[in-house]
């Protein structure tokens, strides 16, 4: 075929018909998809992100990571991160296996801008967390194997007005959640932190406080999990998804926020009093 | 002894290139102009969904003039090839150039190959740190590329149109300012009498803005345009 010879743009490219990226490179480019490794094999001790938490706030949702990533007993990275925008409005935050996870948001993030440009349009809330759950199920095969990435995902719902909050299990199973929720490690932890100290109408400003005060809790009982690191500075990731879209909080904001948990801990180890 | 068949490759060549000028001629223009914080794109387009101007990646436009089918393939095509690169490397490796060979080999491979050729004209527009890098490639229906610099008019009177924006444009020009000759080019007359008025609604206007994070793409439109053309009553003088 000449087709085949010429330079031209192979027809992958140009046949009509899908906005996704994920089939598209599933179609035209497997081996570059997420999870795709042949073999059977036992997970070495490989680098894990722990906990994540989001909370619904006034007019959207507050989402925020630890910094720590854990290989075995070790501590492989202080300063990972583990929240990232999905879109302009919307947020995913990852735990489980770092290497993959990473990798699955980066496609994440990539099938939604995607879609945008080809369609003209956003994709609904809804729509991102089921492409969420369609990519979380292609690695069903390395999650048995112990390389699982259980992601959290939040945004702004622009139909209804609100934040909303989706949570995922290893087959892909995809569950919303009210309020708030939180995975990962520690998120035991941080899940009772965040039933005493949330409540309705929180606003986003009191929302980043919550949210770190439940991370606080969750590094104080799970090794997996690192709190503030006053000595290095390096503060959680906290991000907020309001219809002004996807903002991160800075480290310099929350410098007044770490100092005042930690001097409200030093009075009352327990935390603040729901 | 004849040969009825016979026709000459120069023929055949001419041929195909009328076919395709014809088709492309039969569009409205497409204006592009360089200003000082990015490029600005604008043409006659009164619908709100059918774009000739379109975000490729974060620094790389698209626009086209002729079939709205062909032409809305390529950039399907060309969003899936810069997605695909920047997904395989980096964001920061996806560069103009490159999109604009792909998409030159495939015109011209239709060119020569297939018995329609694509009635397309395409600009592929990246735009730089400053404005000595920024980079406009212009793409004819056969392939053949040209590296454009500051403006560019394709469409039925590109020559006529692109005289009207190489007079009116100097280094610096202000978005406003820009846009303003942009959209006196577009409705210029052919008899040299006043420029026709276009109504912003029947514009539409996007802008490669390098003061942007990241994704430099924006649309432009609504009371946003009408600000930037210095008309409240909305229409363009």
């Amino acid at each position: 075929m000449s087709d085949e010879r010429s330079a031209r743009l192979p027809h992958a490219f140009t046949t009509p018909g899908s906005s996704s990226f994920l089939d598209f490179v599933s179609s035209h480019a497997p081996h570059l998809l997420p999870g795709r490794r042949d073999g059977d094999f036992a997970a070495p001790a490989v680098p894990h992100a722990t906990t994540i938490v989001a909370l619904q706030v006034d007019g959207g949702v507050v989402m925020a990571g630890d910094r720590r990533a854990t290989a075995g007993s070790m501590i492989a990275h202080r300063e990972i991160e583990k929240v990232f925008p999905a879109d302009e409005l919307s947020a995913v935050g990852i735990a489980g296996t770092a290497g993959i996870a990473i990798e699955l948001v980066r496609m994440f993030q990539l099938e939604l801008e995607h879609y945008e440009k080809i369609e003209g349009t956003l994709l609904s809330l809804e729509g991102k967390a089921n492409r969420l759950s369609t990519m979380i199920r292609g690695n069903l095969g390395l999650a048995m194997q112990g390389l699982a990435v259980v992601p959290l995902f939040a945004g702004y719902d622009v139909a209804r007005a609100t934040g909303r909050i989706f949570s995922y299990d290893v087959t892909g199973g995809r569950y919303e959640e009210r309020d708030h929720h939180s995975v990962g490690s520690g998120s035991v932890f941080a899940r009772g932190a965040l039933k005493k100290l949330w409540r309705p109408g929180l606003s986003p400003a009191d929302g980043v406080r919550v949210a770190v005060e439940a991370l606080y809790d969750a590094a104080d009982d799970d090794s997996a999990t690192g709190g503030p690191d006053a000595v290095r500075r390096i503060w959680p990731v906290v991000a907020s998804v309001t219809a002004a879209g996807y903002v991160r909080v800075a480290d310099d904001d929350l410098d007044p926020v770490v100092a005042a948990i930690l001097a409200d801990r030093a009075d009352r180890l327990g935390g603040p009093r729901a | 002894m004849t040969m009825p068949f016979y026709v000459s490759p120069e023929q055949l060549m001419k041929d195909r290139a009328d076919y395709a000028r014809k088709g492309i001629a039969r569009g409205r223009s497409v204006v592009l102009v360089a200003y000082a914080d990015g490029i600005a794109f604008a043409t006659e387009n009164p619908s709100r969904a059918l774009h000739k101007i379109s975000e490729i990646y974060d620094r790389i436009g698209f626009a086209a003039v002729g079939k709205y089918n062909e032409f809305e393939n390529l950039r399907v095509a060309g969003v899936r090839y810069a997605d695909l690169k920047g997904y395989s490397y980096d964001r920061s490796d996806v560069n103009a150039r490159g999109l604009a060979n792909a998409y030159a080999q495939t015109l011209g491979t239709v060119f020569t190959t297939e018995s329609k050729p694509l009635e397309v004209e395409l600009v592929v527009a990246e735009v730089g740190a400053d404005a000595a890098a920024d980079q406009i490639y212009r793409l004819s229906y056969d392939g053949s590329v040209t590296d454009v610099h500051d403006h560019v008019v394709m469409g039925g009177r590109a020559d006529e149109l692109g005289a009207v924006v190489a007079e009116g444009w100097t280094p610096g020009l202000g978005l406003g300012d820009a846009l303003a000759l942009a959209v006196r080019a577009l409705g210029w007359s052919e008899e040299g009498g006043e420029p026709r008025a276009i109504a912003p609604a029947q514009l539409e206007v996007a802008v490669l803005d390098r003061t942007r994070p990241r994704r430099t793409f924006r649309r432009v439109g609504g009371t946003e345009l009408a600000g930037l053309l210095g008309t409240d009553d909305g229409e363009v003088r």
